[in-house]
């Protein structure tokens, strides 16, 4: 595997495995958004309890999903970055902090808007709805941090250590906020019944689910690959990039 | 290299030098804990002197004016070394460096977080807390402010190369001190009502143990991007 | 289909206002994060092209030089 992964430490060849990759996530992310968002919002029944305003289910639940994904995979770039030393995995993770805070904002929007009509609040202290805050919270921490720095080189690592810090805590974070709310508030909420989802609601969500990360992964290339060039400017590969496109 | 002293002498060194250097500077010591009883003033102004009220936000109003007041120190807490190279030359010398970080974090508790907890009687007077809650909020304090200390100095580890990174720094602390903070609060919520709240102190314990072990090691290396 | 008409579809059983609102957020941030990372690829290529074309002025100011 190591022979395999080996060349992608090279800043060119991250590139282009960027550029192979990108079209396909594109693709998906394009198809399952569309069939995604026109098979949630007009196809699916209504639930019976919570008529047509559940619709908001096929994105909230895909970006809260993938807020808590993208988070991970960070924290697995920045494990990489800081033991393997590589840069272009400190790059990742820079590539996908923003993305991960803007999904995390949708999810946060979104489950307030679900909120007011369903709870009666825009914002209600549900566990969920505050570790999510906190994530919020997390991913600015990163952001802000790497842009704090000059240098770049140590702006990467520190942010890394910090996405590793977080993702620590995060669990505790978590638990320590659920255990804090089922004392506060008891059972006031309960917000989806894990009851077995109907089949056709089931499948658009799938669908969804798989649109948000078909975007994760495509922004995400996108930024990488920035953040490559960005890096490498003054290098001759980036050069005969002008003189082919 | 020779290593000329054991590992206790470097770390009660290091640990002693930090608050000999806060004592010869009184306020060091004084002024977190000046912040901490004007913030501990301002909540009842602010909401009204109604002791059953005060009663039941103190262990909230403390814990809040706790984290406040430990940030204070935190931005010190790698400055003066950074800015003097001292830090360079520990990160360089053949002796651990989780070690001598452990050292500095304890010296920060010693100097911030010790005297808030003896200061909380007086604070507790001031907020209508009763003897039971007393109790309760001293040994919340107790396992929870060096907790404060290790999260804290992770957040000064990475930001003490940056000109302005004060405010930075807790910006990236806090949120890491919610779970600190609701344990505790709801430790001295549950004496309040007479229960046993050994199982948040233990919580707080397993915490405070998890952040001693790893907490060292994630400084060192914030403290090594920092200097590099 | 599960709507009559389309101002069915708009009105959403009476919650139009928040499925709207939050799928048009939605869209909006997805989309400003798409073109804002798309503006970033512009403006990196932009700089990298008038590097080179600086080098190729300095190049000809000397050749020029020689002749």
């Amino acid at each position: 595997m190591w022979k395999w992964l080996h060349p992608y430490a090279k800043a060119d060849r991250a590139y282009q495995l960027c550029n192979t990759l990108l079209p396909y996530f594109a693709v998906i992310t394009v198809v399952c958004m569309l069939v995604g968002w026109v098979w949630g919002l007009a196809y699916a029944p209504a639930d019976y309890q919570q008529k047509d305003s559940y619709r908001i289910i096929f994105i909230h639940v895909p970006s809260a999903i993938l807020s808590m994904g993208a988070y991970s995979s960070m924290a697995i770039a920045a494990v990489i970055a800081l033991v393997w030393q590589l840069r272009n995995a400190e790059l990742a993770v820079i590539a996908i902090a923003p993305v991960g805070a803007c999904v995390t904002a949708i999810a946060l929007i979104t489950g307030a808007a679900w909120g007011k009509p369903m709870w009666g609040a825009w914002w209600v202290w549900d566990a969920r709805l505050t570790s999510e805050l906190i994530l919020l919270f997390l991913y600015l921490g990163v952001l802000s941090l790497y842009h704090a720095f000059e240098d770049k080189k140590a702006a990467g690592r520190a942010a890394s250590i910090l996405a590793i810090v977080g993702v620590i805590n995060l669990p505790i974070i978590h638990f320590s906020v659920e255990w804090w709310n089922t004392l506060h508030q008891g059972a006031t909420i309960t917000k989806f019944d894990t009851k077995a989802i109907d089949s056709s609601m089931f499948w658009p969500l799938m669908v969804n689910i798989v649109a948000f990360a078909g975007f994760v992964g495509t922004v995400t290339l996108m930024r990488l690959k920035n953040e490559i060039l960005q890096r490498e400017k003054h290098r001759p590969w980036v050069r005969q990039l002008l003189n082919r496109g | 290299m020779l290593r000329q002293h054991s590992y206790w002498q470097l770390f009660s060194a290091v640990c002693k030098k930090d608050v000999q250097l806060a004592f010869r500077q009184r306020a060091e010591i004084v002024n977190p804990i000046l912040f901490f009883l004007i913030v501990i003033t301002l909540f009842p102004l602010a909401i009204g002197p109604e002791p059953g009220l005060l009663a039941r936000m103190a262990p909230g109003i403390i814990w809040v004016a706790a984290l406040l007041s430990t940030m204070l120190g935190l931005d010190k807490l790698f400055r003066d070394d950074f800015n003097d190279g001292s830090l360079e030359q520990l990160i360089a010398s053949s002796y651990p460096l989780p070690l001598t970080v452990l050292g500095k974090v304890v010296a920060h508790w010693l100097i911030t977080g010790l005297p808030l907890v003896l200061m909380t009687p007086l604070f507790a007077l001031l907020l209508n807390l009763d003897s039971q809650a007393l109790v309760a909020t001293v040994l919340t304090l107790l396992l929870g402010t060096p907790l404060l200390s290790f999260i804290g100095a992770i957040g000064a580890g990475l930001t003490v190369g940056l000109q302005k990174g004060g405010i930075l720094m807790s910006l990236l602390v806090l949120p890491l001190y919610i779970p600190v903070l609701i344990f505790a609060t709801s430790a001295i919520d549950t004496s309040t009502m007479s229960l046993d709240y050994s199982g948040q102190l233990a919580i707080l314990g397993a915490m405070l143990v998890i952040a001693i072990i790893s907490a060292p090691i994630a400084i060192s290396s914030a403290l090594k991007v920092s200097v590099s | 289909m599960q709507f009559d008409s389309f101002s069915d579809f708009i009105a959403m059983g009476g919650y139009g206002f928040y499925v709207w609102l939050s799928f048009g957020t939605c869209a909006l941030i997805l989309l400003g994060i798409l073109v804002s990372s798309l503006n970033d690829t512009k403006r990196i290529m932009a700089s990298v092209q008038q590097q080179a074309d600086r080098e190729a002025r300095i190049q000809q100011a000397k050749q020029e030089q020689q002749l």
